[in-house]
């Protein structure tokens, strides 16, 4: 339970760190909470060269208000997210989901930016990154490129973000103008752990009765995050009842691709994943009628 | 790899030690500076047994190099007696209200139950259970650690009214 020998740089600006991860390239991996990296090391599942350390870049820590979106810069501790009234009167999907996360200790060292940039299939941020489509920096020494949540996964633990490329800044849309209400619903084996299926809801209502927008997805259930675009399709412009809840989850078990593995069977995940994602939905619509923002 | 000198400040005294990159904050407690209270556990972040406090906020000593403690503030079990060995209050609560078996997660369970307490000490139950959550003990099946706690909390109410 030892790390391989690595080098390590702290670096103390951006620049400083986008540089220092050029010169690494291949070998190098960022190293920000270190909630999920450095165990990975202990394990030594992950063997870097080097290590960049970017806790001490100022500039890549803050939450800011933006363009109608609440902009995570990539350090911003998972706990400062947490105790953020900007992340609480505008995102309630994040909201419902960060509590979730971990234990106090682990937020208090993990970061935004970091479980965005980690990927693991059943973690909490990036599935709400996929429900609400957020916009995620990929910054290096040639500049910055923007992608959406939906384009972000290739597959388990793995993105688009090139050697070299750091999450700089993960951007949650805020959804204007009318009754929103969200819900986040996981299966763990112990409060704070990885999700063994998670189910995300956000919903929007206008004023006569009818859901006007919906984003779904589902965790731990397949090698990415899931978005339910087909089902969102069939909530968006109804009244969203038991009846219209089981025809946009139709097909859902399709949608669907888990595993099997000593937390259940693959079977046991879709099951479960369609009572979680049911339970979101009415929560969410429950809240969403009930509100009056 | 070479070892890097680290300087920091460990329950108010300066101290320093050197140590590879790749030694982690809990290895440079115990083995560097010889504070082997801490307890090591899982190793790997799911335990809770190796808490410290560091720049005020309870965190995994095995989840932080050592390296990044460099110039910052971190709190150990041995900074919780008083100067002459004396418990502290909240130490004084489990031994009375029987918060420990082995004692193998007490260290871990005291960092994280002194954090709560600066910050609140009129915790609720759930409080205290979200605070501890992140603490395994598998012998007191967790309710006399939350009697002590709830305790420790009345004693340091009285203490200041």
């Amino acid at each position: 339970m030892k790390a391989v020998p690595f080098d390590y740089v702290a670096a103390n600006s951006a620049d400083e760190a986008l540089s220092a991860l050029t010169d690494a390239g291949d070998d190098g991996m960022v190293l920000a909470g270190g909630q999920t990296l450095v165990p990975m090391l202990a394990m030594r599942l992950a063997r870097p060269a080097i290590l960049v350390d970017i806790n001490r870049v100022a500039e890549w820590s803050g939450i800011a208000m933006d363009g109608g979106a609440v902009s995570f810069k990539t350090c911003t501790r998972q706990s400062a997210a947490l105790t953020s009234s900007d992340m609480a009167q505008n995102l309630p999907l994040l909201a419902k989901a960060l509590p979730l996360v971990g234990h106090q200790q682990t937020r208090n060292r993990g970061t935004v930016g970091g479980s965005i940039a980690h990927g693991d299939p059943a973690a909490e941020i990036p599935l709400v990154a996929t429900a609400l489509e957020a916009e995620i920096t990929l910054s290096s020494s040639d500049g910055n490129r923007v992608v959406k949540s939906g384009d972000f996964y290739e597959g388990p633990m793995m993105s688009v973000r090139e050697p070299g490329e750091c999450v700089t800044d993960v951007s949650f849309p805020i959804w204007e103008g009318g009754q929103v209400g969200a819900d986040f619903q996981e299966v763990a084996e112990r409060h704070g752990d990885f999700a063994i299926v998670s189910a995300a809801a956000q919903l929007q209502w206008n004023g006569d009765g009818t859901c006007v927008r919906a984003a779904l997805a589902v965790g731990g259930a397949g090698g990415t995050p899931v978005r339910l675009s087909d089902a969102e399709g069939v909530l968006a412009g109804s009244a969203v009842t038991e009846e219209s809840i089981a025809d946009a989850l139709s097909g859902l078990d399709g949608a669907l691709d888990p595993a099997d593995d000593l937390h259940g069977s693959a079977d046991y995940r879709r099951r479960v994943a369609r009572v979680l994602m049911t339970r979101a939905i009415e929560n969410a619509a429950a809240e969403a009628r009930g509100s009056t923002t | 790899m070479s070892r890097r000198d680290i300087s920091l400040t460990v329950n108010g005294k300066a101290l320093s030690g050197a140590a590879e990159p790749r030694m982690t904050l809990l290895d440079f407690l115990r083995d560097v500076l010889g504070l082997s209270g801490t307890h090591m556990g899982c190793e790997h972040g799911v335990c809770g047994a190796c808490t410290v406090i560091h720049e005020g906020q309870p965190v995994r000593s095995c989840l932080m190099l050592a390296v990044q403690a460099e110039r910052q503030s971190i709190e150990t079990i041995e900074g919780l007696a008083g100067e002459d060995g004396s418990p502290s209050v909240l130490q004084d609560a489990f031994r009375d209200a029987h918060g420990l078996q082995c004692g193998y997660c007490t260290p871990g369970m005291l960092m994280s139950a002194e954090a709560l307490l600066r910050e609140n000490t009129s915790p609720t139950d759930e409080n205290i259970r979200e605070a501890i959550g992140g603490n395994i003990c598998r012998c007191t099946g967790y309710t006399q650690i939350i009697d002590s706690i709830r305790l420790a909390a009345e004693r340091l109410r009285e203490a200041s009214s």
